[in-house]
């Protein structure tokens, strides 16, 4: 489903990414992990085609990044650690606009059912900005997949979130999930994060250095799989768990 | 928690549609805030109120110095709104939405340029009657709104581009009217010379170069954000 082979991406003199490979099967659910200013955001940043990379290739459900950007963008659904709501906008009325952006046919049926989703049908008609931030988030998830996306990228979603508001959201990623959709986030949050994704992958010093999946790494030890790849950085898929 | 339904099956945005989507997100948001018309209106009343008592003129020359000034409001208020415009898309992370979507980048353009257009023209409608009484001057000619209208277009036009350019940067605030003054100045100039002939009911031979002018300029300046638009919000 995601294909990336010897990703490059330079900022001026600043090489963030260096000949980075991953790979995502169809209905995975990959965790990229790794610490601030590991490339997590940039890489994410060039799968949802709002970053040109360097060198390399990527390719998303059979099409190319940057040539077939309009294609990947159709079938990608994003969710960042910023809603990329209107705050003066009703939640109706901020799916109503992406819906149309997304050209999603029948769409007041539509928004209603991602509404009941995302558990605000009953504030649809307030301004998104009197929401919480925990309700912006799951109302961005809602805006993510108002168009049945294949693949879903988050970036950071649990940020400035409380323990309940993670908790919510958490349910709605796995209701995402269970879909089938190929799903990539990233995230700090180990112990949250364990419980929903099926691979773990470490990105640090641009490169993926280690990848397992949760059946290797077995329970209650992603923690110490994250510090042994991050500390002893080895290559991909060379890590003894 | 409910499960999602599929979606029923996509239909390609065309770029009108697009285009009419982003004005009628821009102005639906707008109507609740009023954010920023406000702020231009504001500003733009008190620019002619100061040329009232800055210049305080006989009445002879105030119909000479009234396109002057009302071209010097309209490029400063419209400067306000380009920026703040382009700032709300920014500060939620609202561009990259727009940019995720798969619609042709020039309906983002488009959609901002008619936005921004819009709110120019509701200024524009406001701060034309309450010159007329503060400056003792009759406004309302047919040919003058023609002007204003042409060059609120060129201005928003390259204000939108600039804007997009702008607004990436931690400076925008200082860097849009630094990059915009100058390539709107053959705008402003046409229109200041237009506006003051058809006030002045001069004869359509000495209009015309600035009328013309005006409309060169609005075609190009639109052909090229077009054109460019998709470069400029590349990262």
């Amino acid at each position: 489903m995601i294909q990336v082979k010897k990703l490059v991406k330079r900022f001026g003199p600043k090489v963030v990414l260096r000949g980075l490979d991953f790979q995502v099967a169809r209905g995975e659910f990959v965790a990229l992990l790794g610490p601030n200013g590991a490339g997590k955001t940039t890489f994410l940043r060039i799968l949802t085609s709002l970053s040109r990379p360097t060198l390399g290739q990527v390719t998303i459900s059979g099409y190319a990044l940057p040539a077939q950007a309009s294609a990947v963008r159709r079938r990608l659904g994003v969710v960042s650690h910023q809603p990329l709501l209107y705050g003066d906008l009703t939640a109706e009325e901020n799916l109503r606009f992406y819906a149309r952006m997304y050209g999603v046919r029948n769409l007041e049926a539509r928004i209603e059912q991602v509404l009941e989703m995302v558990g605000l049908a009953s504030r649809r008609r307030d301004l998104v900005r009197t929401f919480s931030r925990g309700m912006q988030q799951r109302l961005a998830i809602g805006r993510a997949v108002l168009h049945d996306p294949d693949v879903m990228l988050f970036d950071e979603p649990h940020t400035g979130l409380d323990q309940d508001a993670c908790a919510m959201l958490d349910d709605v990623l796995r209701n995402v999930a269970a879909r089938g959709r190929t799903v990539v986030m990233t995230s700090h949050d180990l112990a949250r994060i364990g419980d929903l994704a099926s691979r773990f992958d470490v990105l640090s010093g641009g490169k993926i250095v280690a990848s397992a999946s949760r059946d290797e790494i077995g329970p209650d030890a992603l923690l110490r799989f994250y510090r042994q790849s991050i500390v002893e950085k080895p290559a991909a898929r060379e890590l003894t768990i | 928690m409910n499960p999602i339904p599929p979606a029923e099956a996509e239909v390609h945005p065309s770029l009108g549609s697009t285009t009419l989507a982003i004005l009628w997100k821009d102005l639906s948001a707008e109507l609740r805030s009023r954010e920023l018309l406000s702020a231009m209106l504001v500003f733009a009343l008190l620019v002619i109120l100061i040329f009232n008592f800055a210049l305080d003129l006989k009445p002879a020359i105030r119909r000479e110095v009234t396109s002057g000034v009302l071209w010097a409001t309209f490029a400063f208020a419209g400067t306000l709104g380009l920026n703040r415009s382009m700032a709300t898309e920014k500060d939620r992370g609202c561009l990259d939405g727009l940019l995720l979507a798969p619609v042709d980048r020039s309906a983002i353009y488009f959609g901002k340029a008619l936005g921004n257009l819009a709110f120019m023209l509701v200024i524009e409608a406001i701060v034309l009657p309450v010159y007329s009484v503060l400056y003792n001057v009759n406004l309302f000619n047919l040919g003058l709104m023609m002007i204003i209208l042409m060059g609120s277009v060129g201005y928003v036009a390259v204000g939108t581009l600039l804007s997009t350019m702008s607004v990436q940067t931690r400076t925008r605030d200082m860097l849009l009217p630094i990059l915009l003054f100058p390539l709107v100045i053959p705008i402003l100039i046409a229109a200041v010379k237009a506006s003051a002939g058809f006030l002045d009911a001069s004869p359509w031979r000495d209009i015309a170069p600035w009328f013309n002018l005006l409309l060169v300029y609005d075609v190009i300046f639109v052909a090229i954000a077009f054109m460019v638009f998709d470069y400029v919000v590349e990262e």
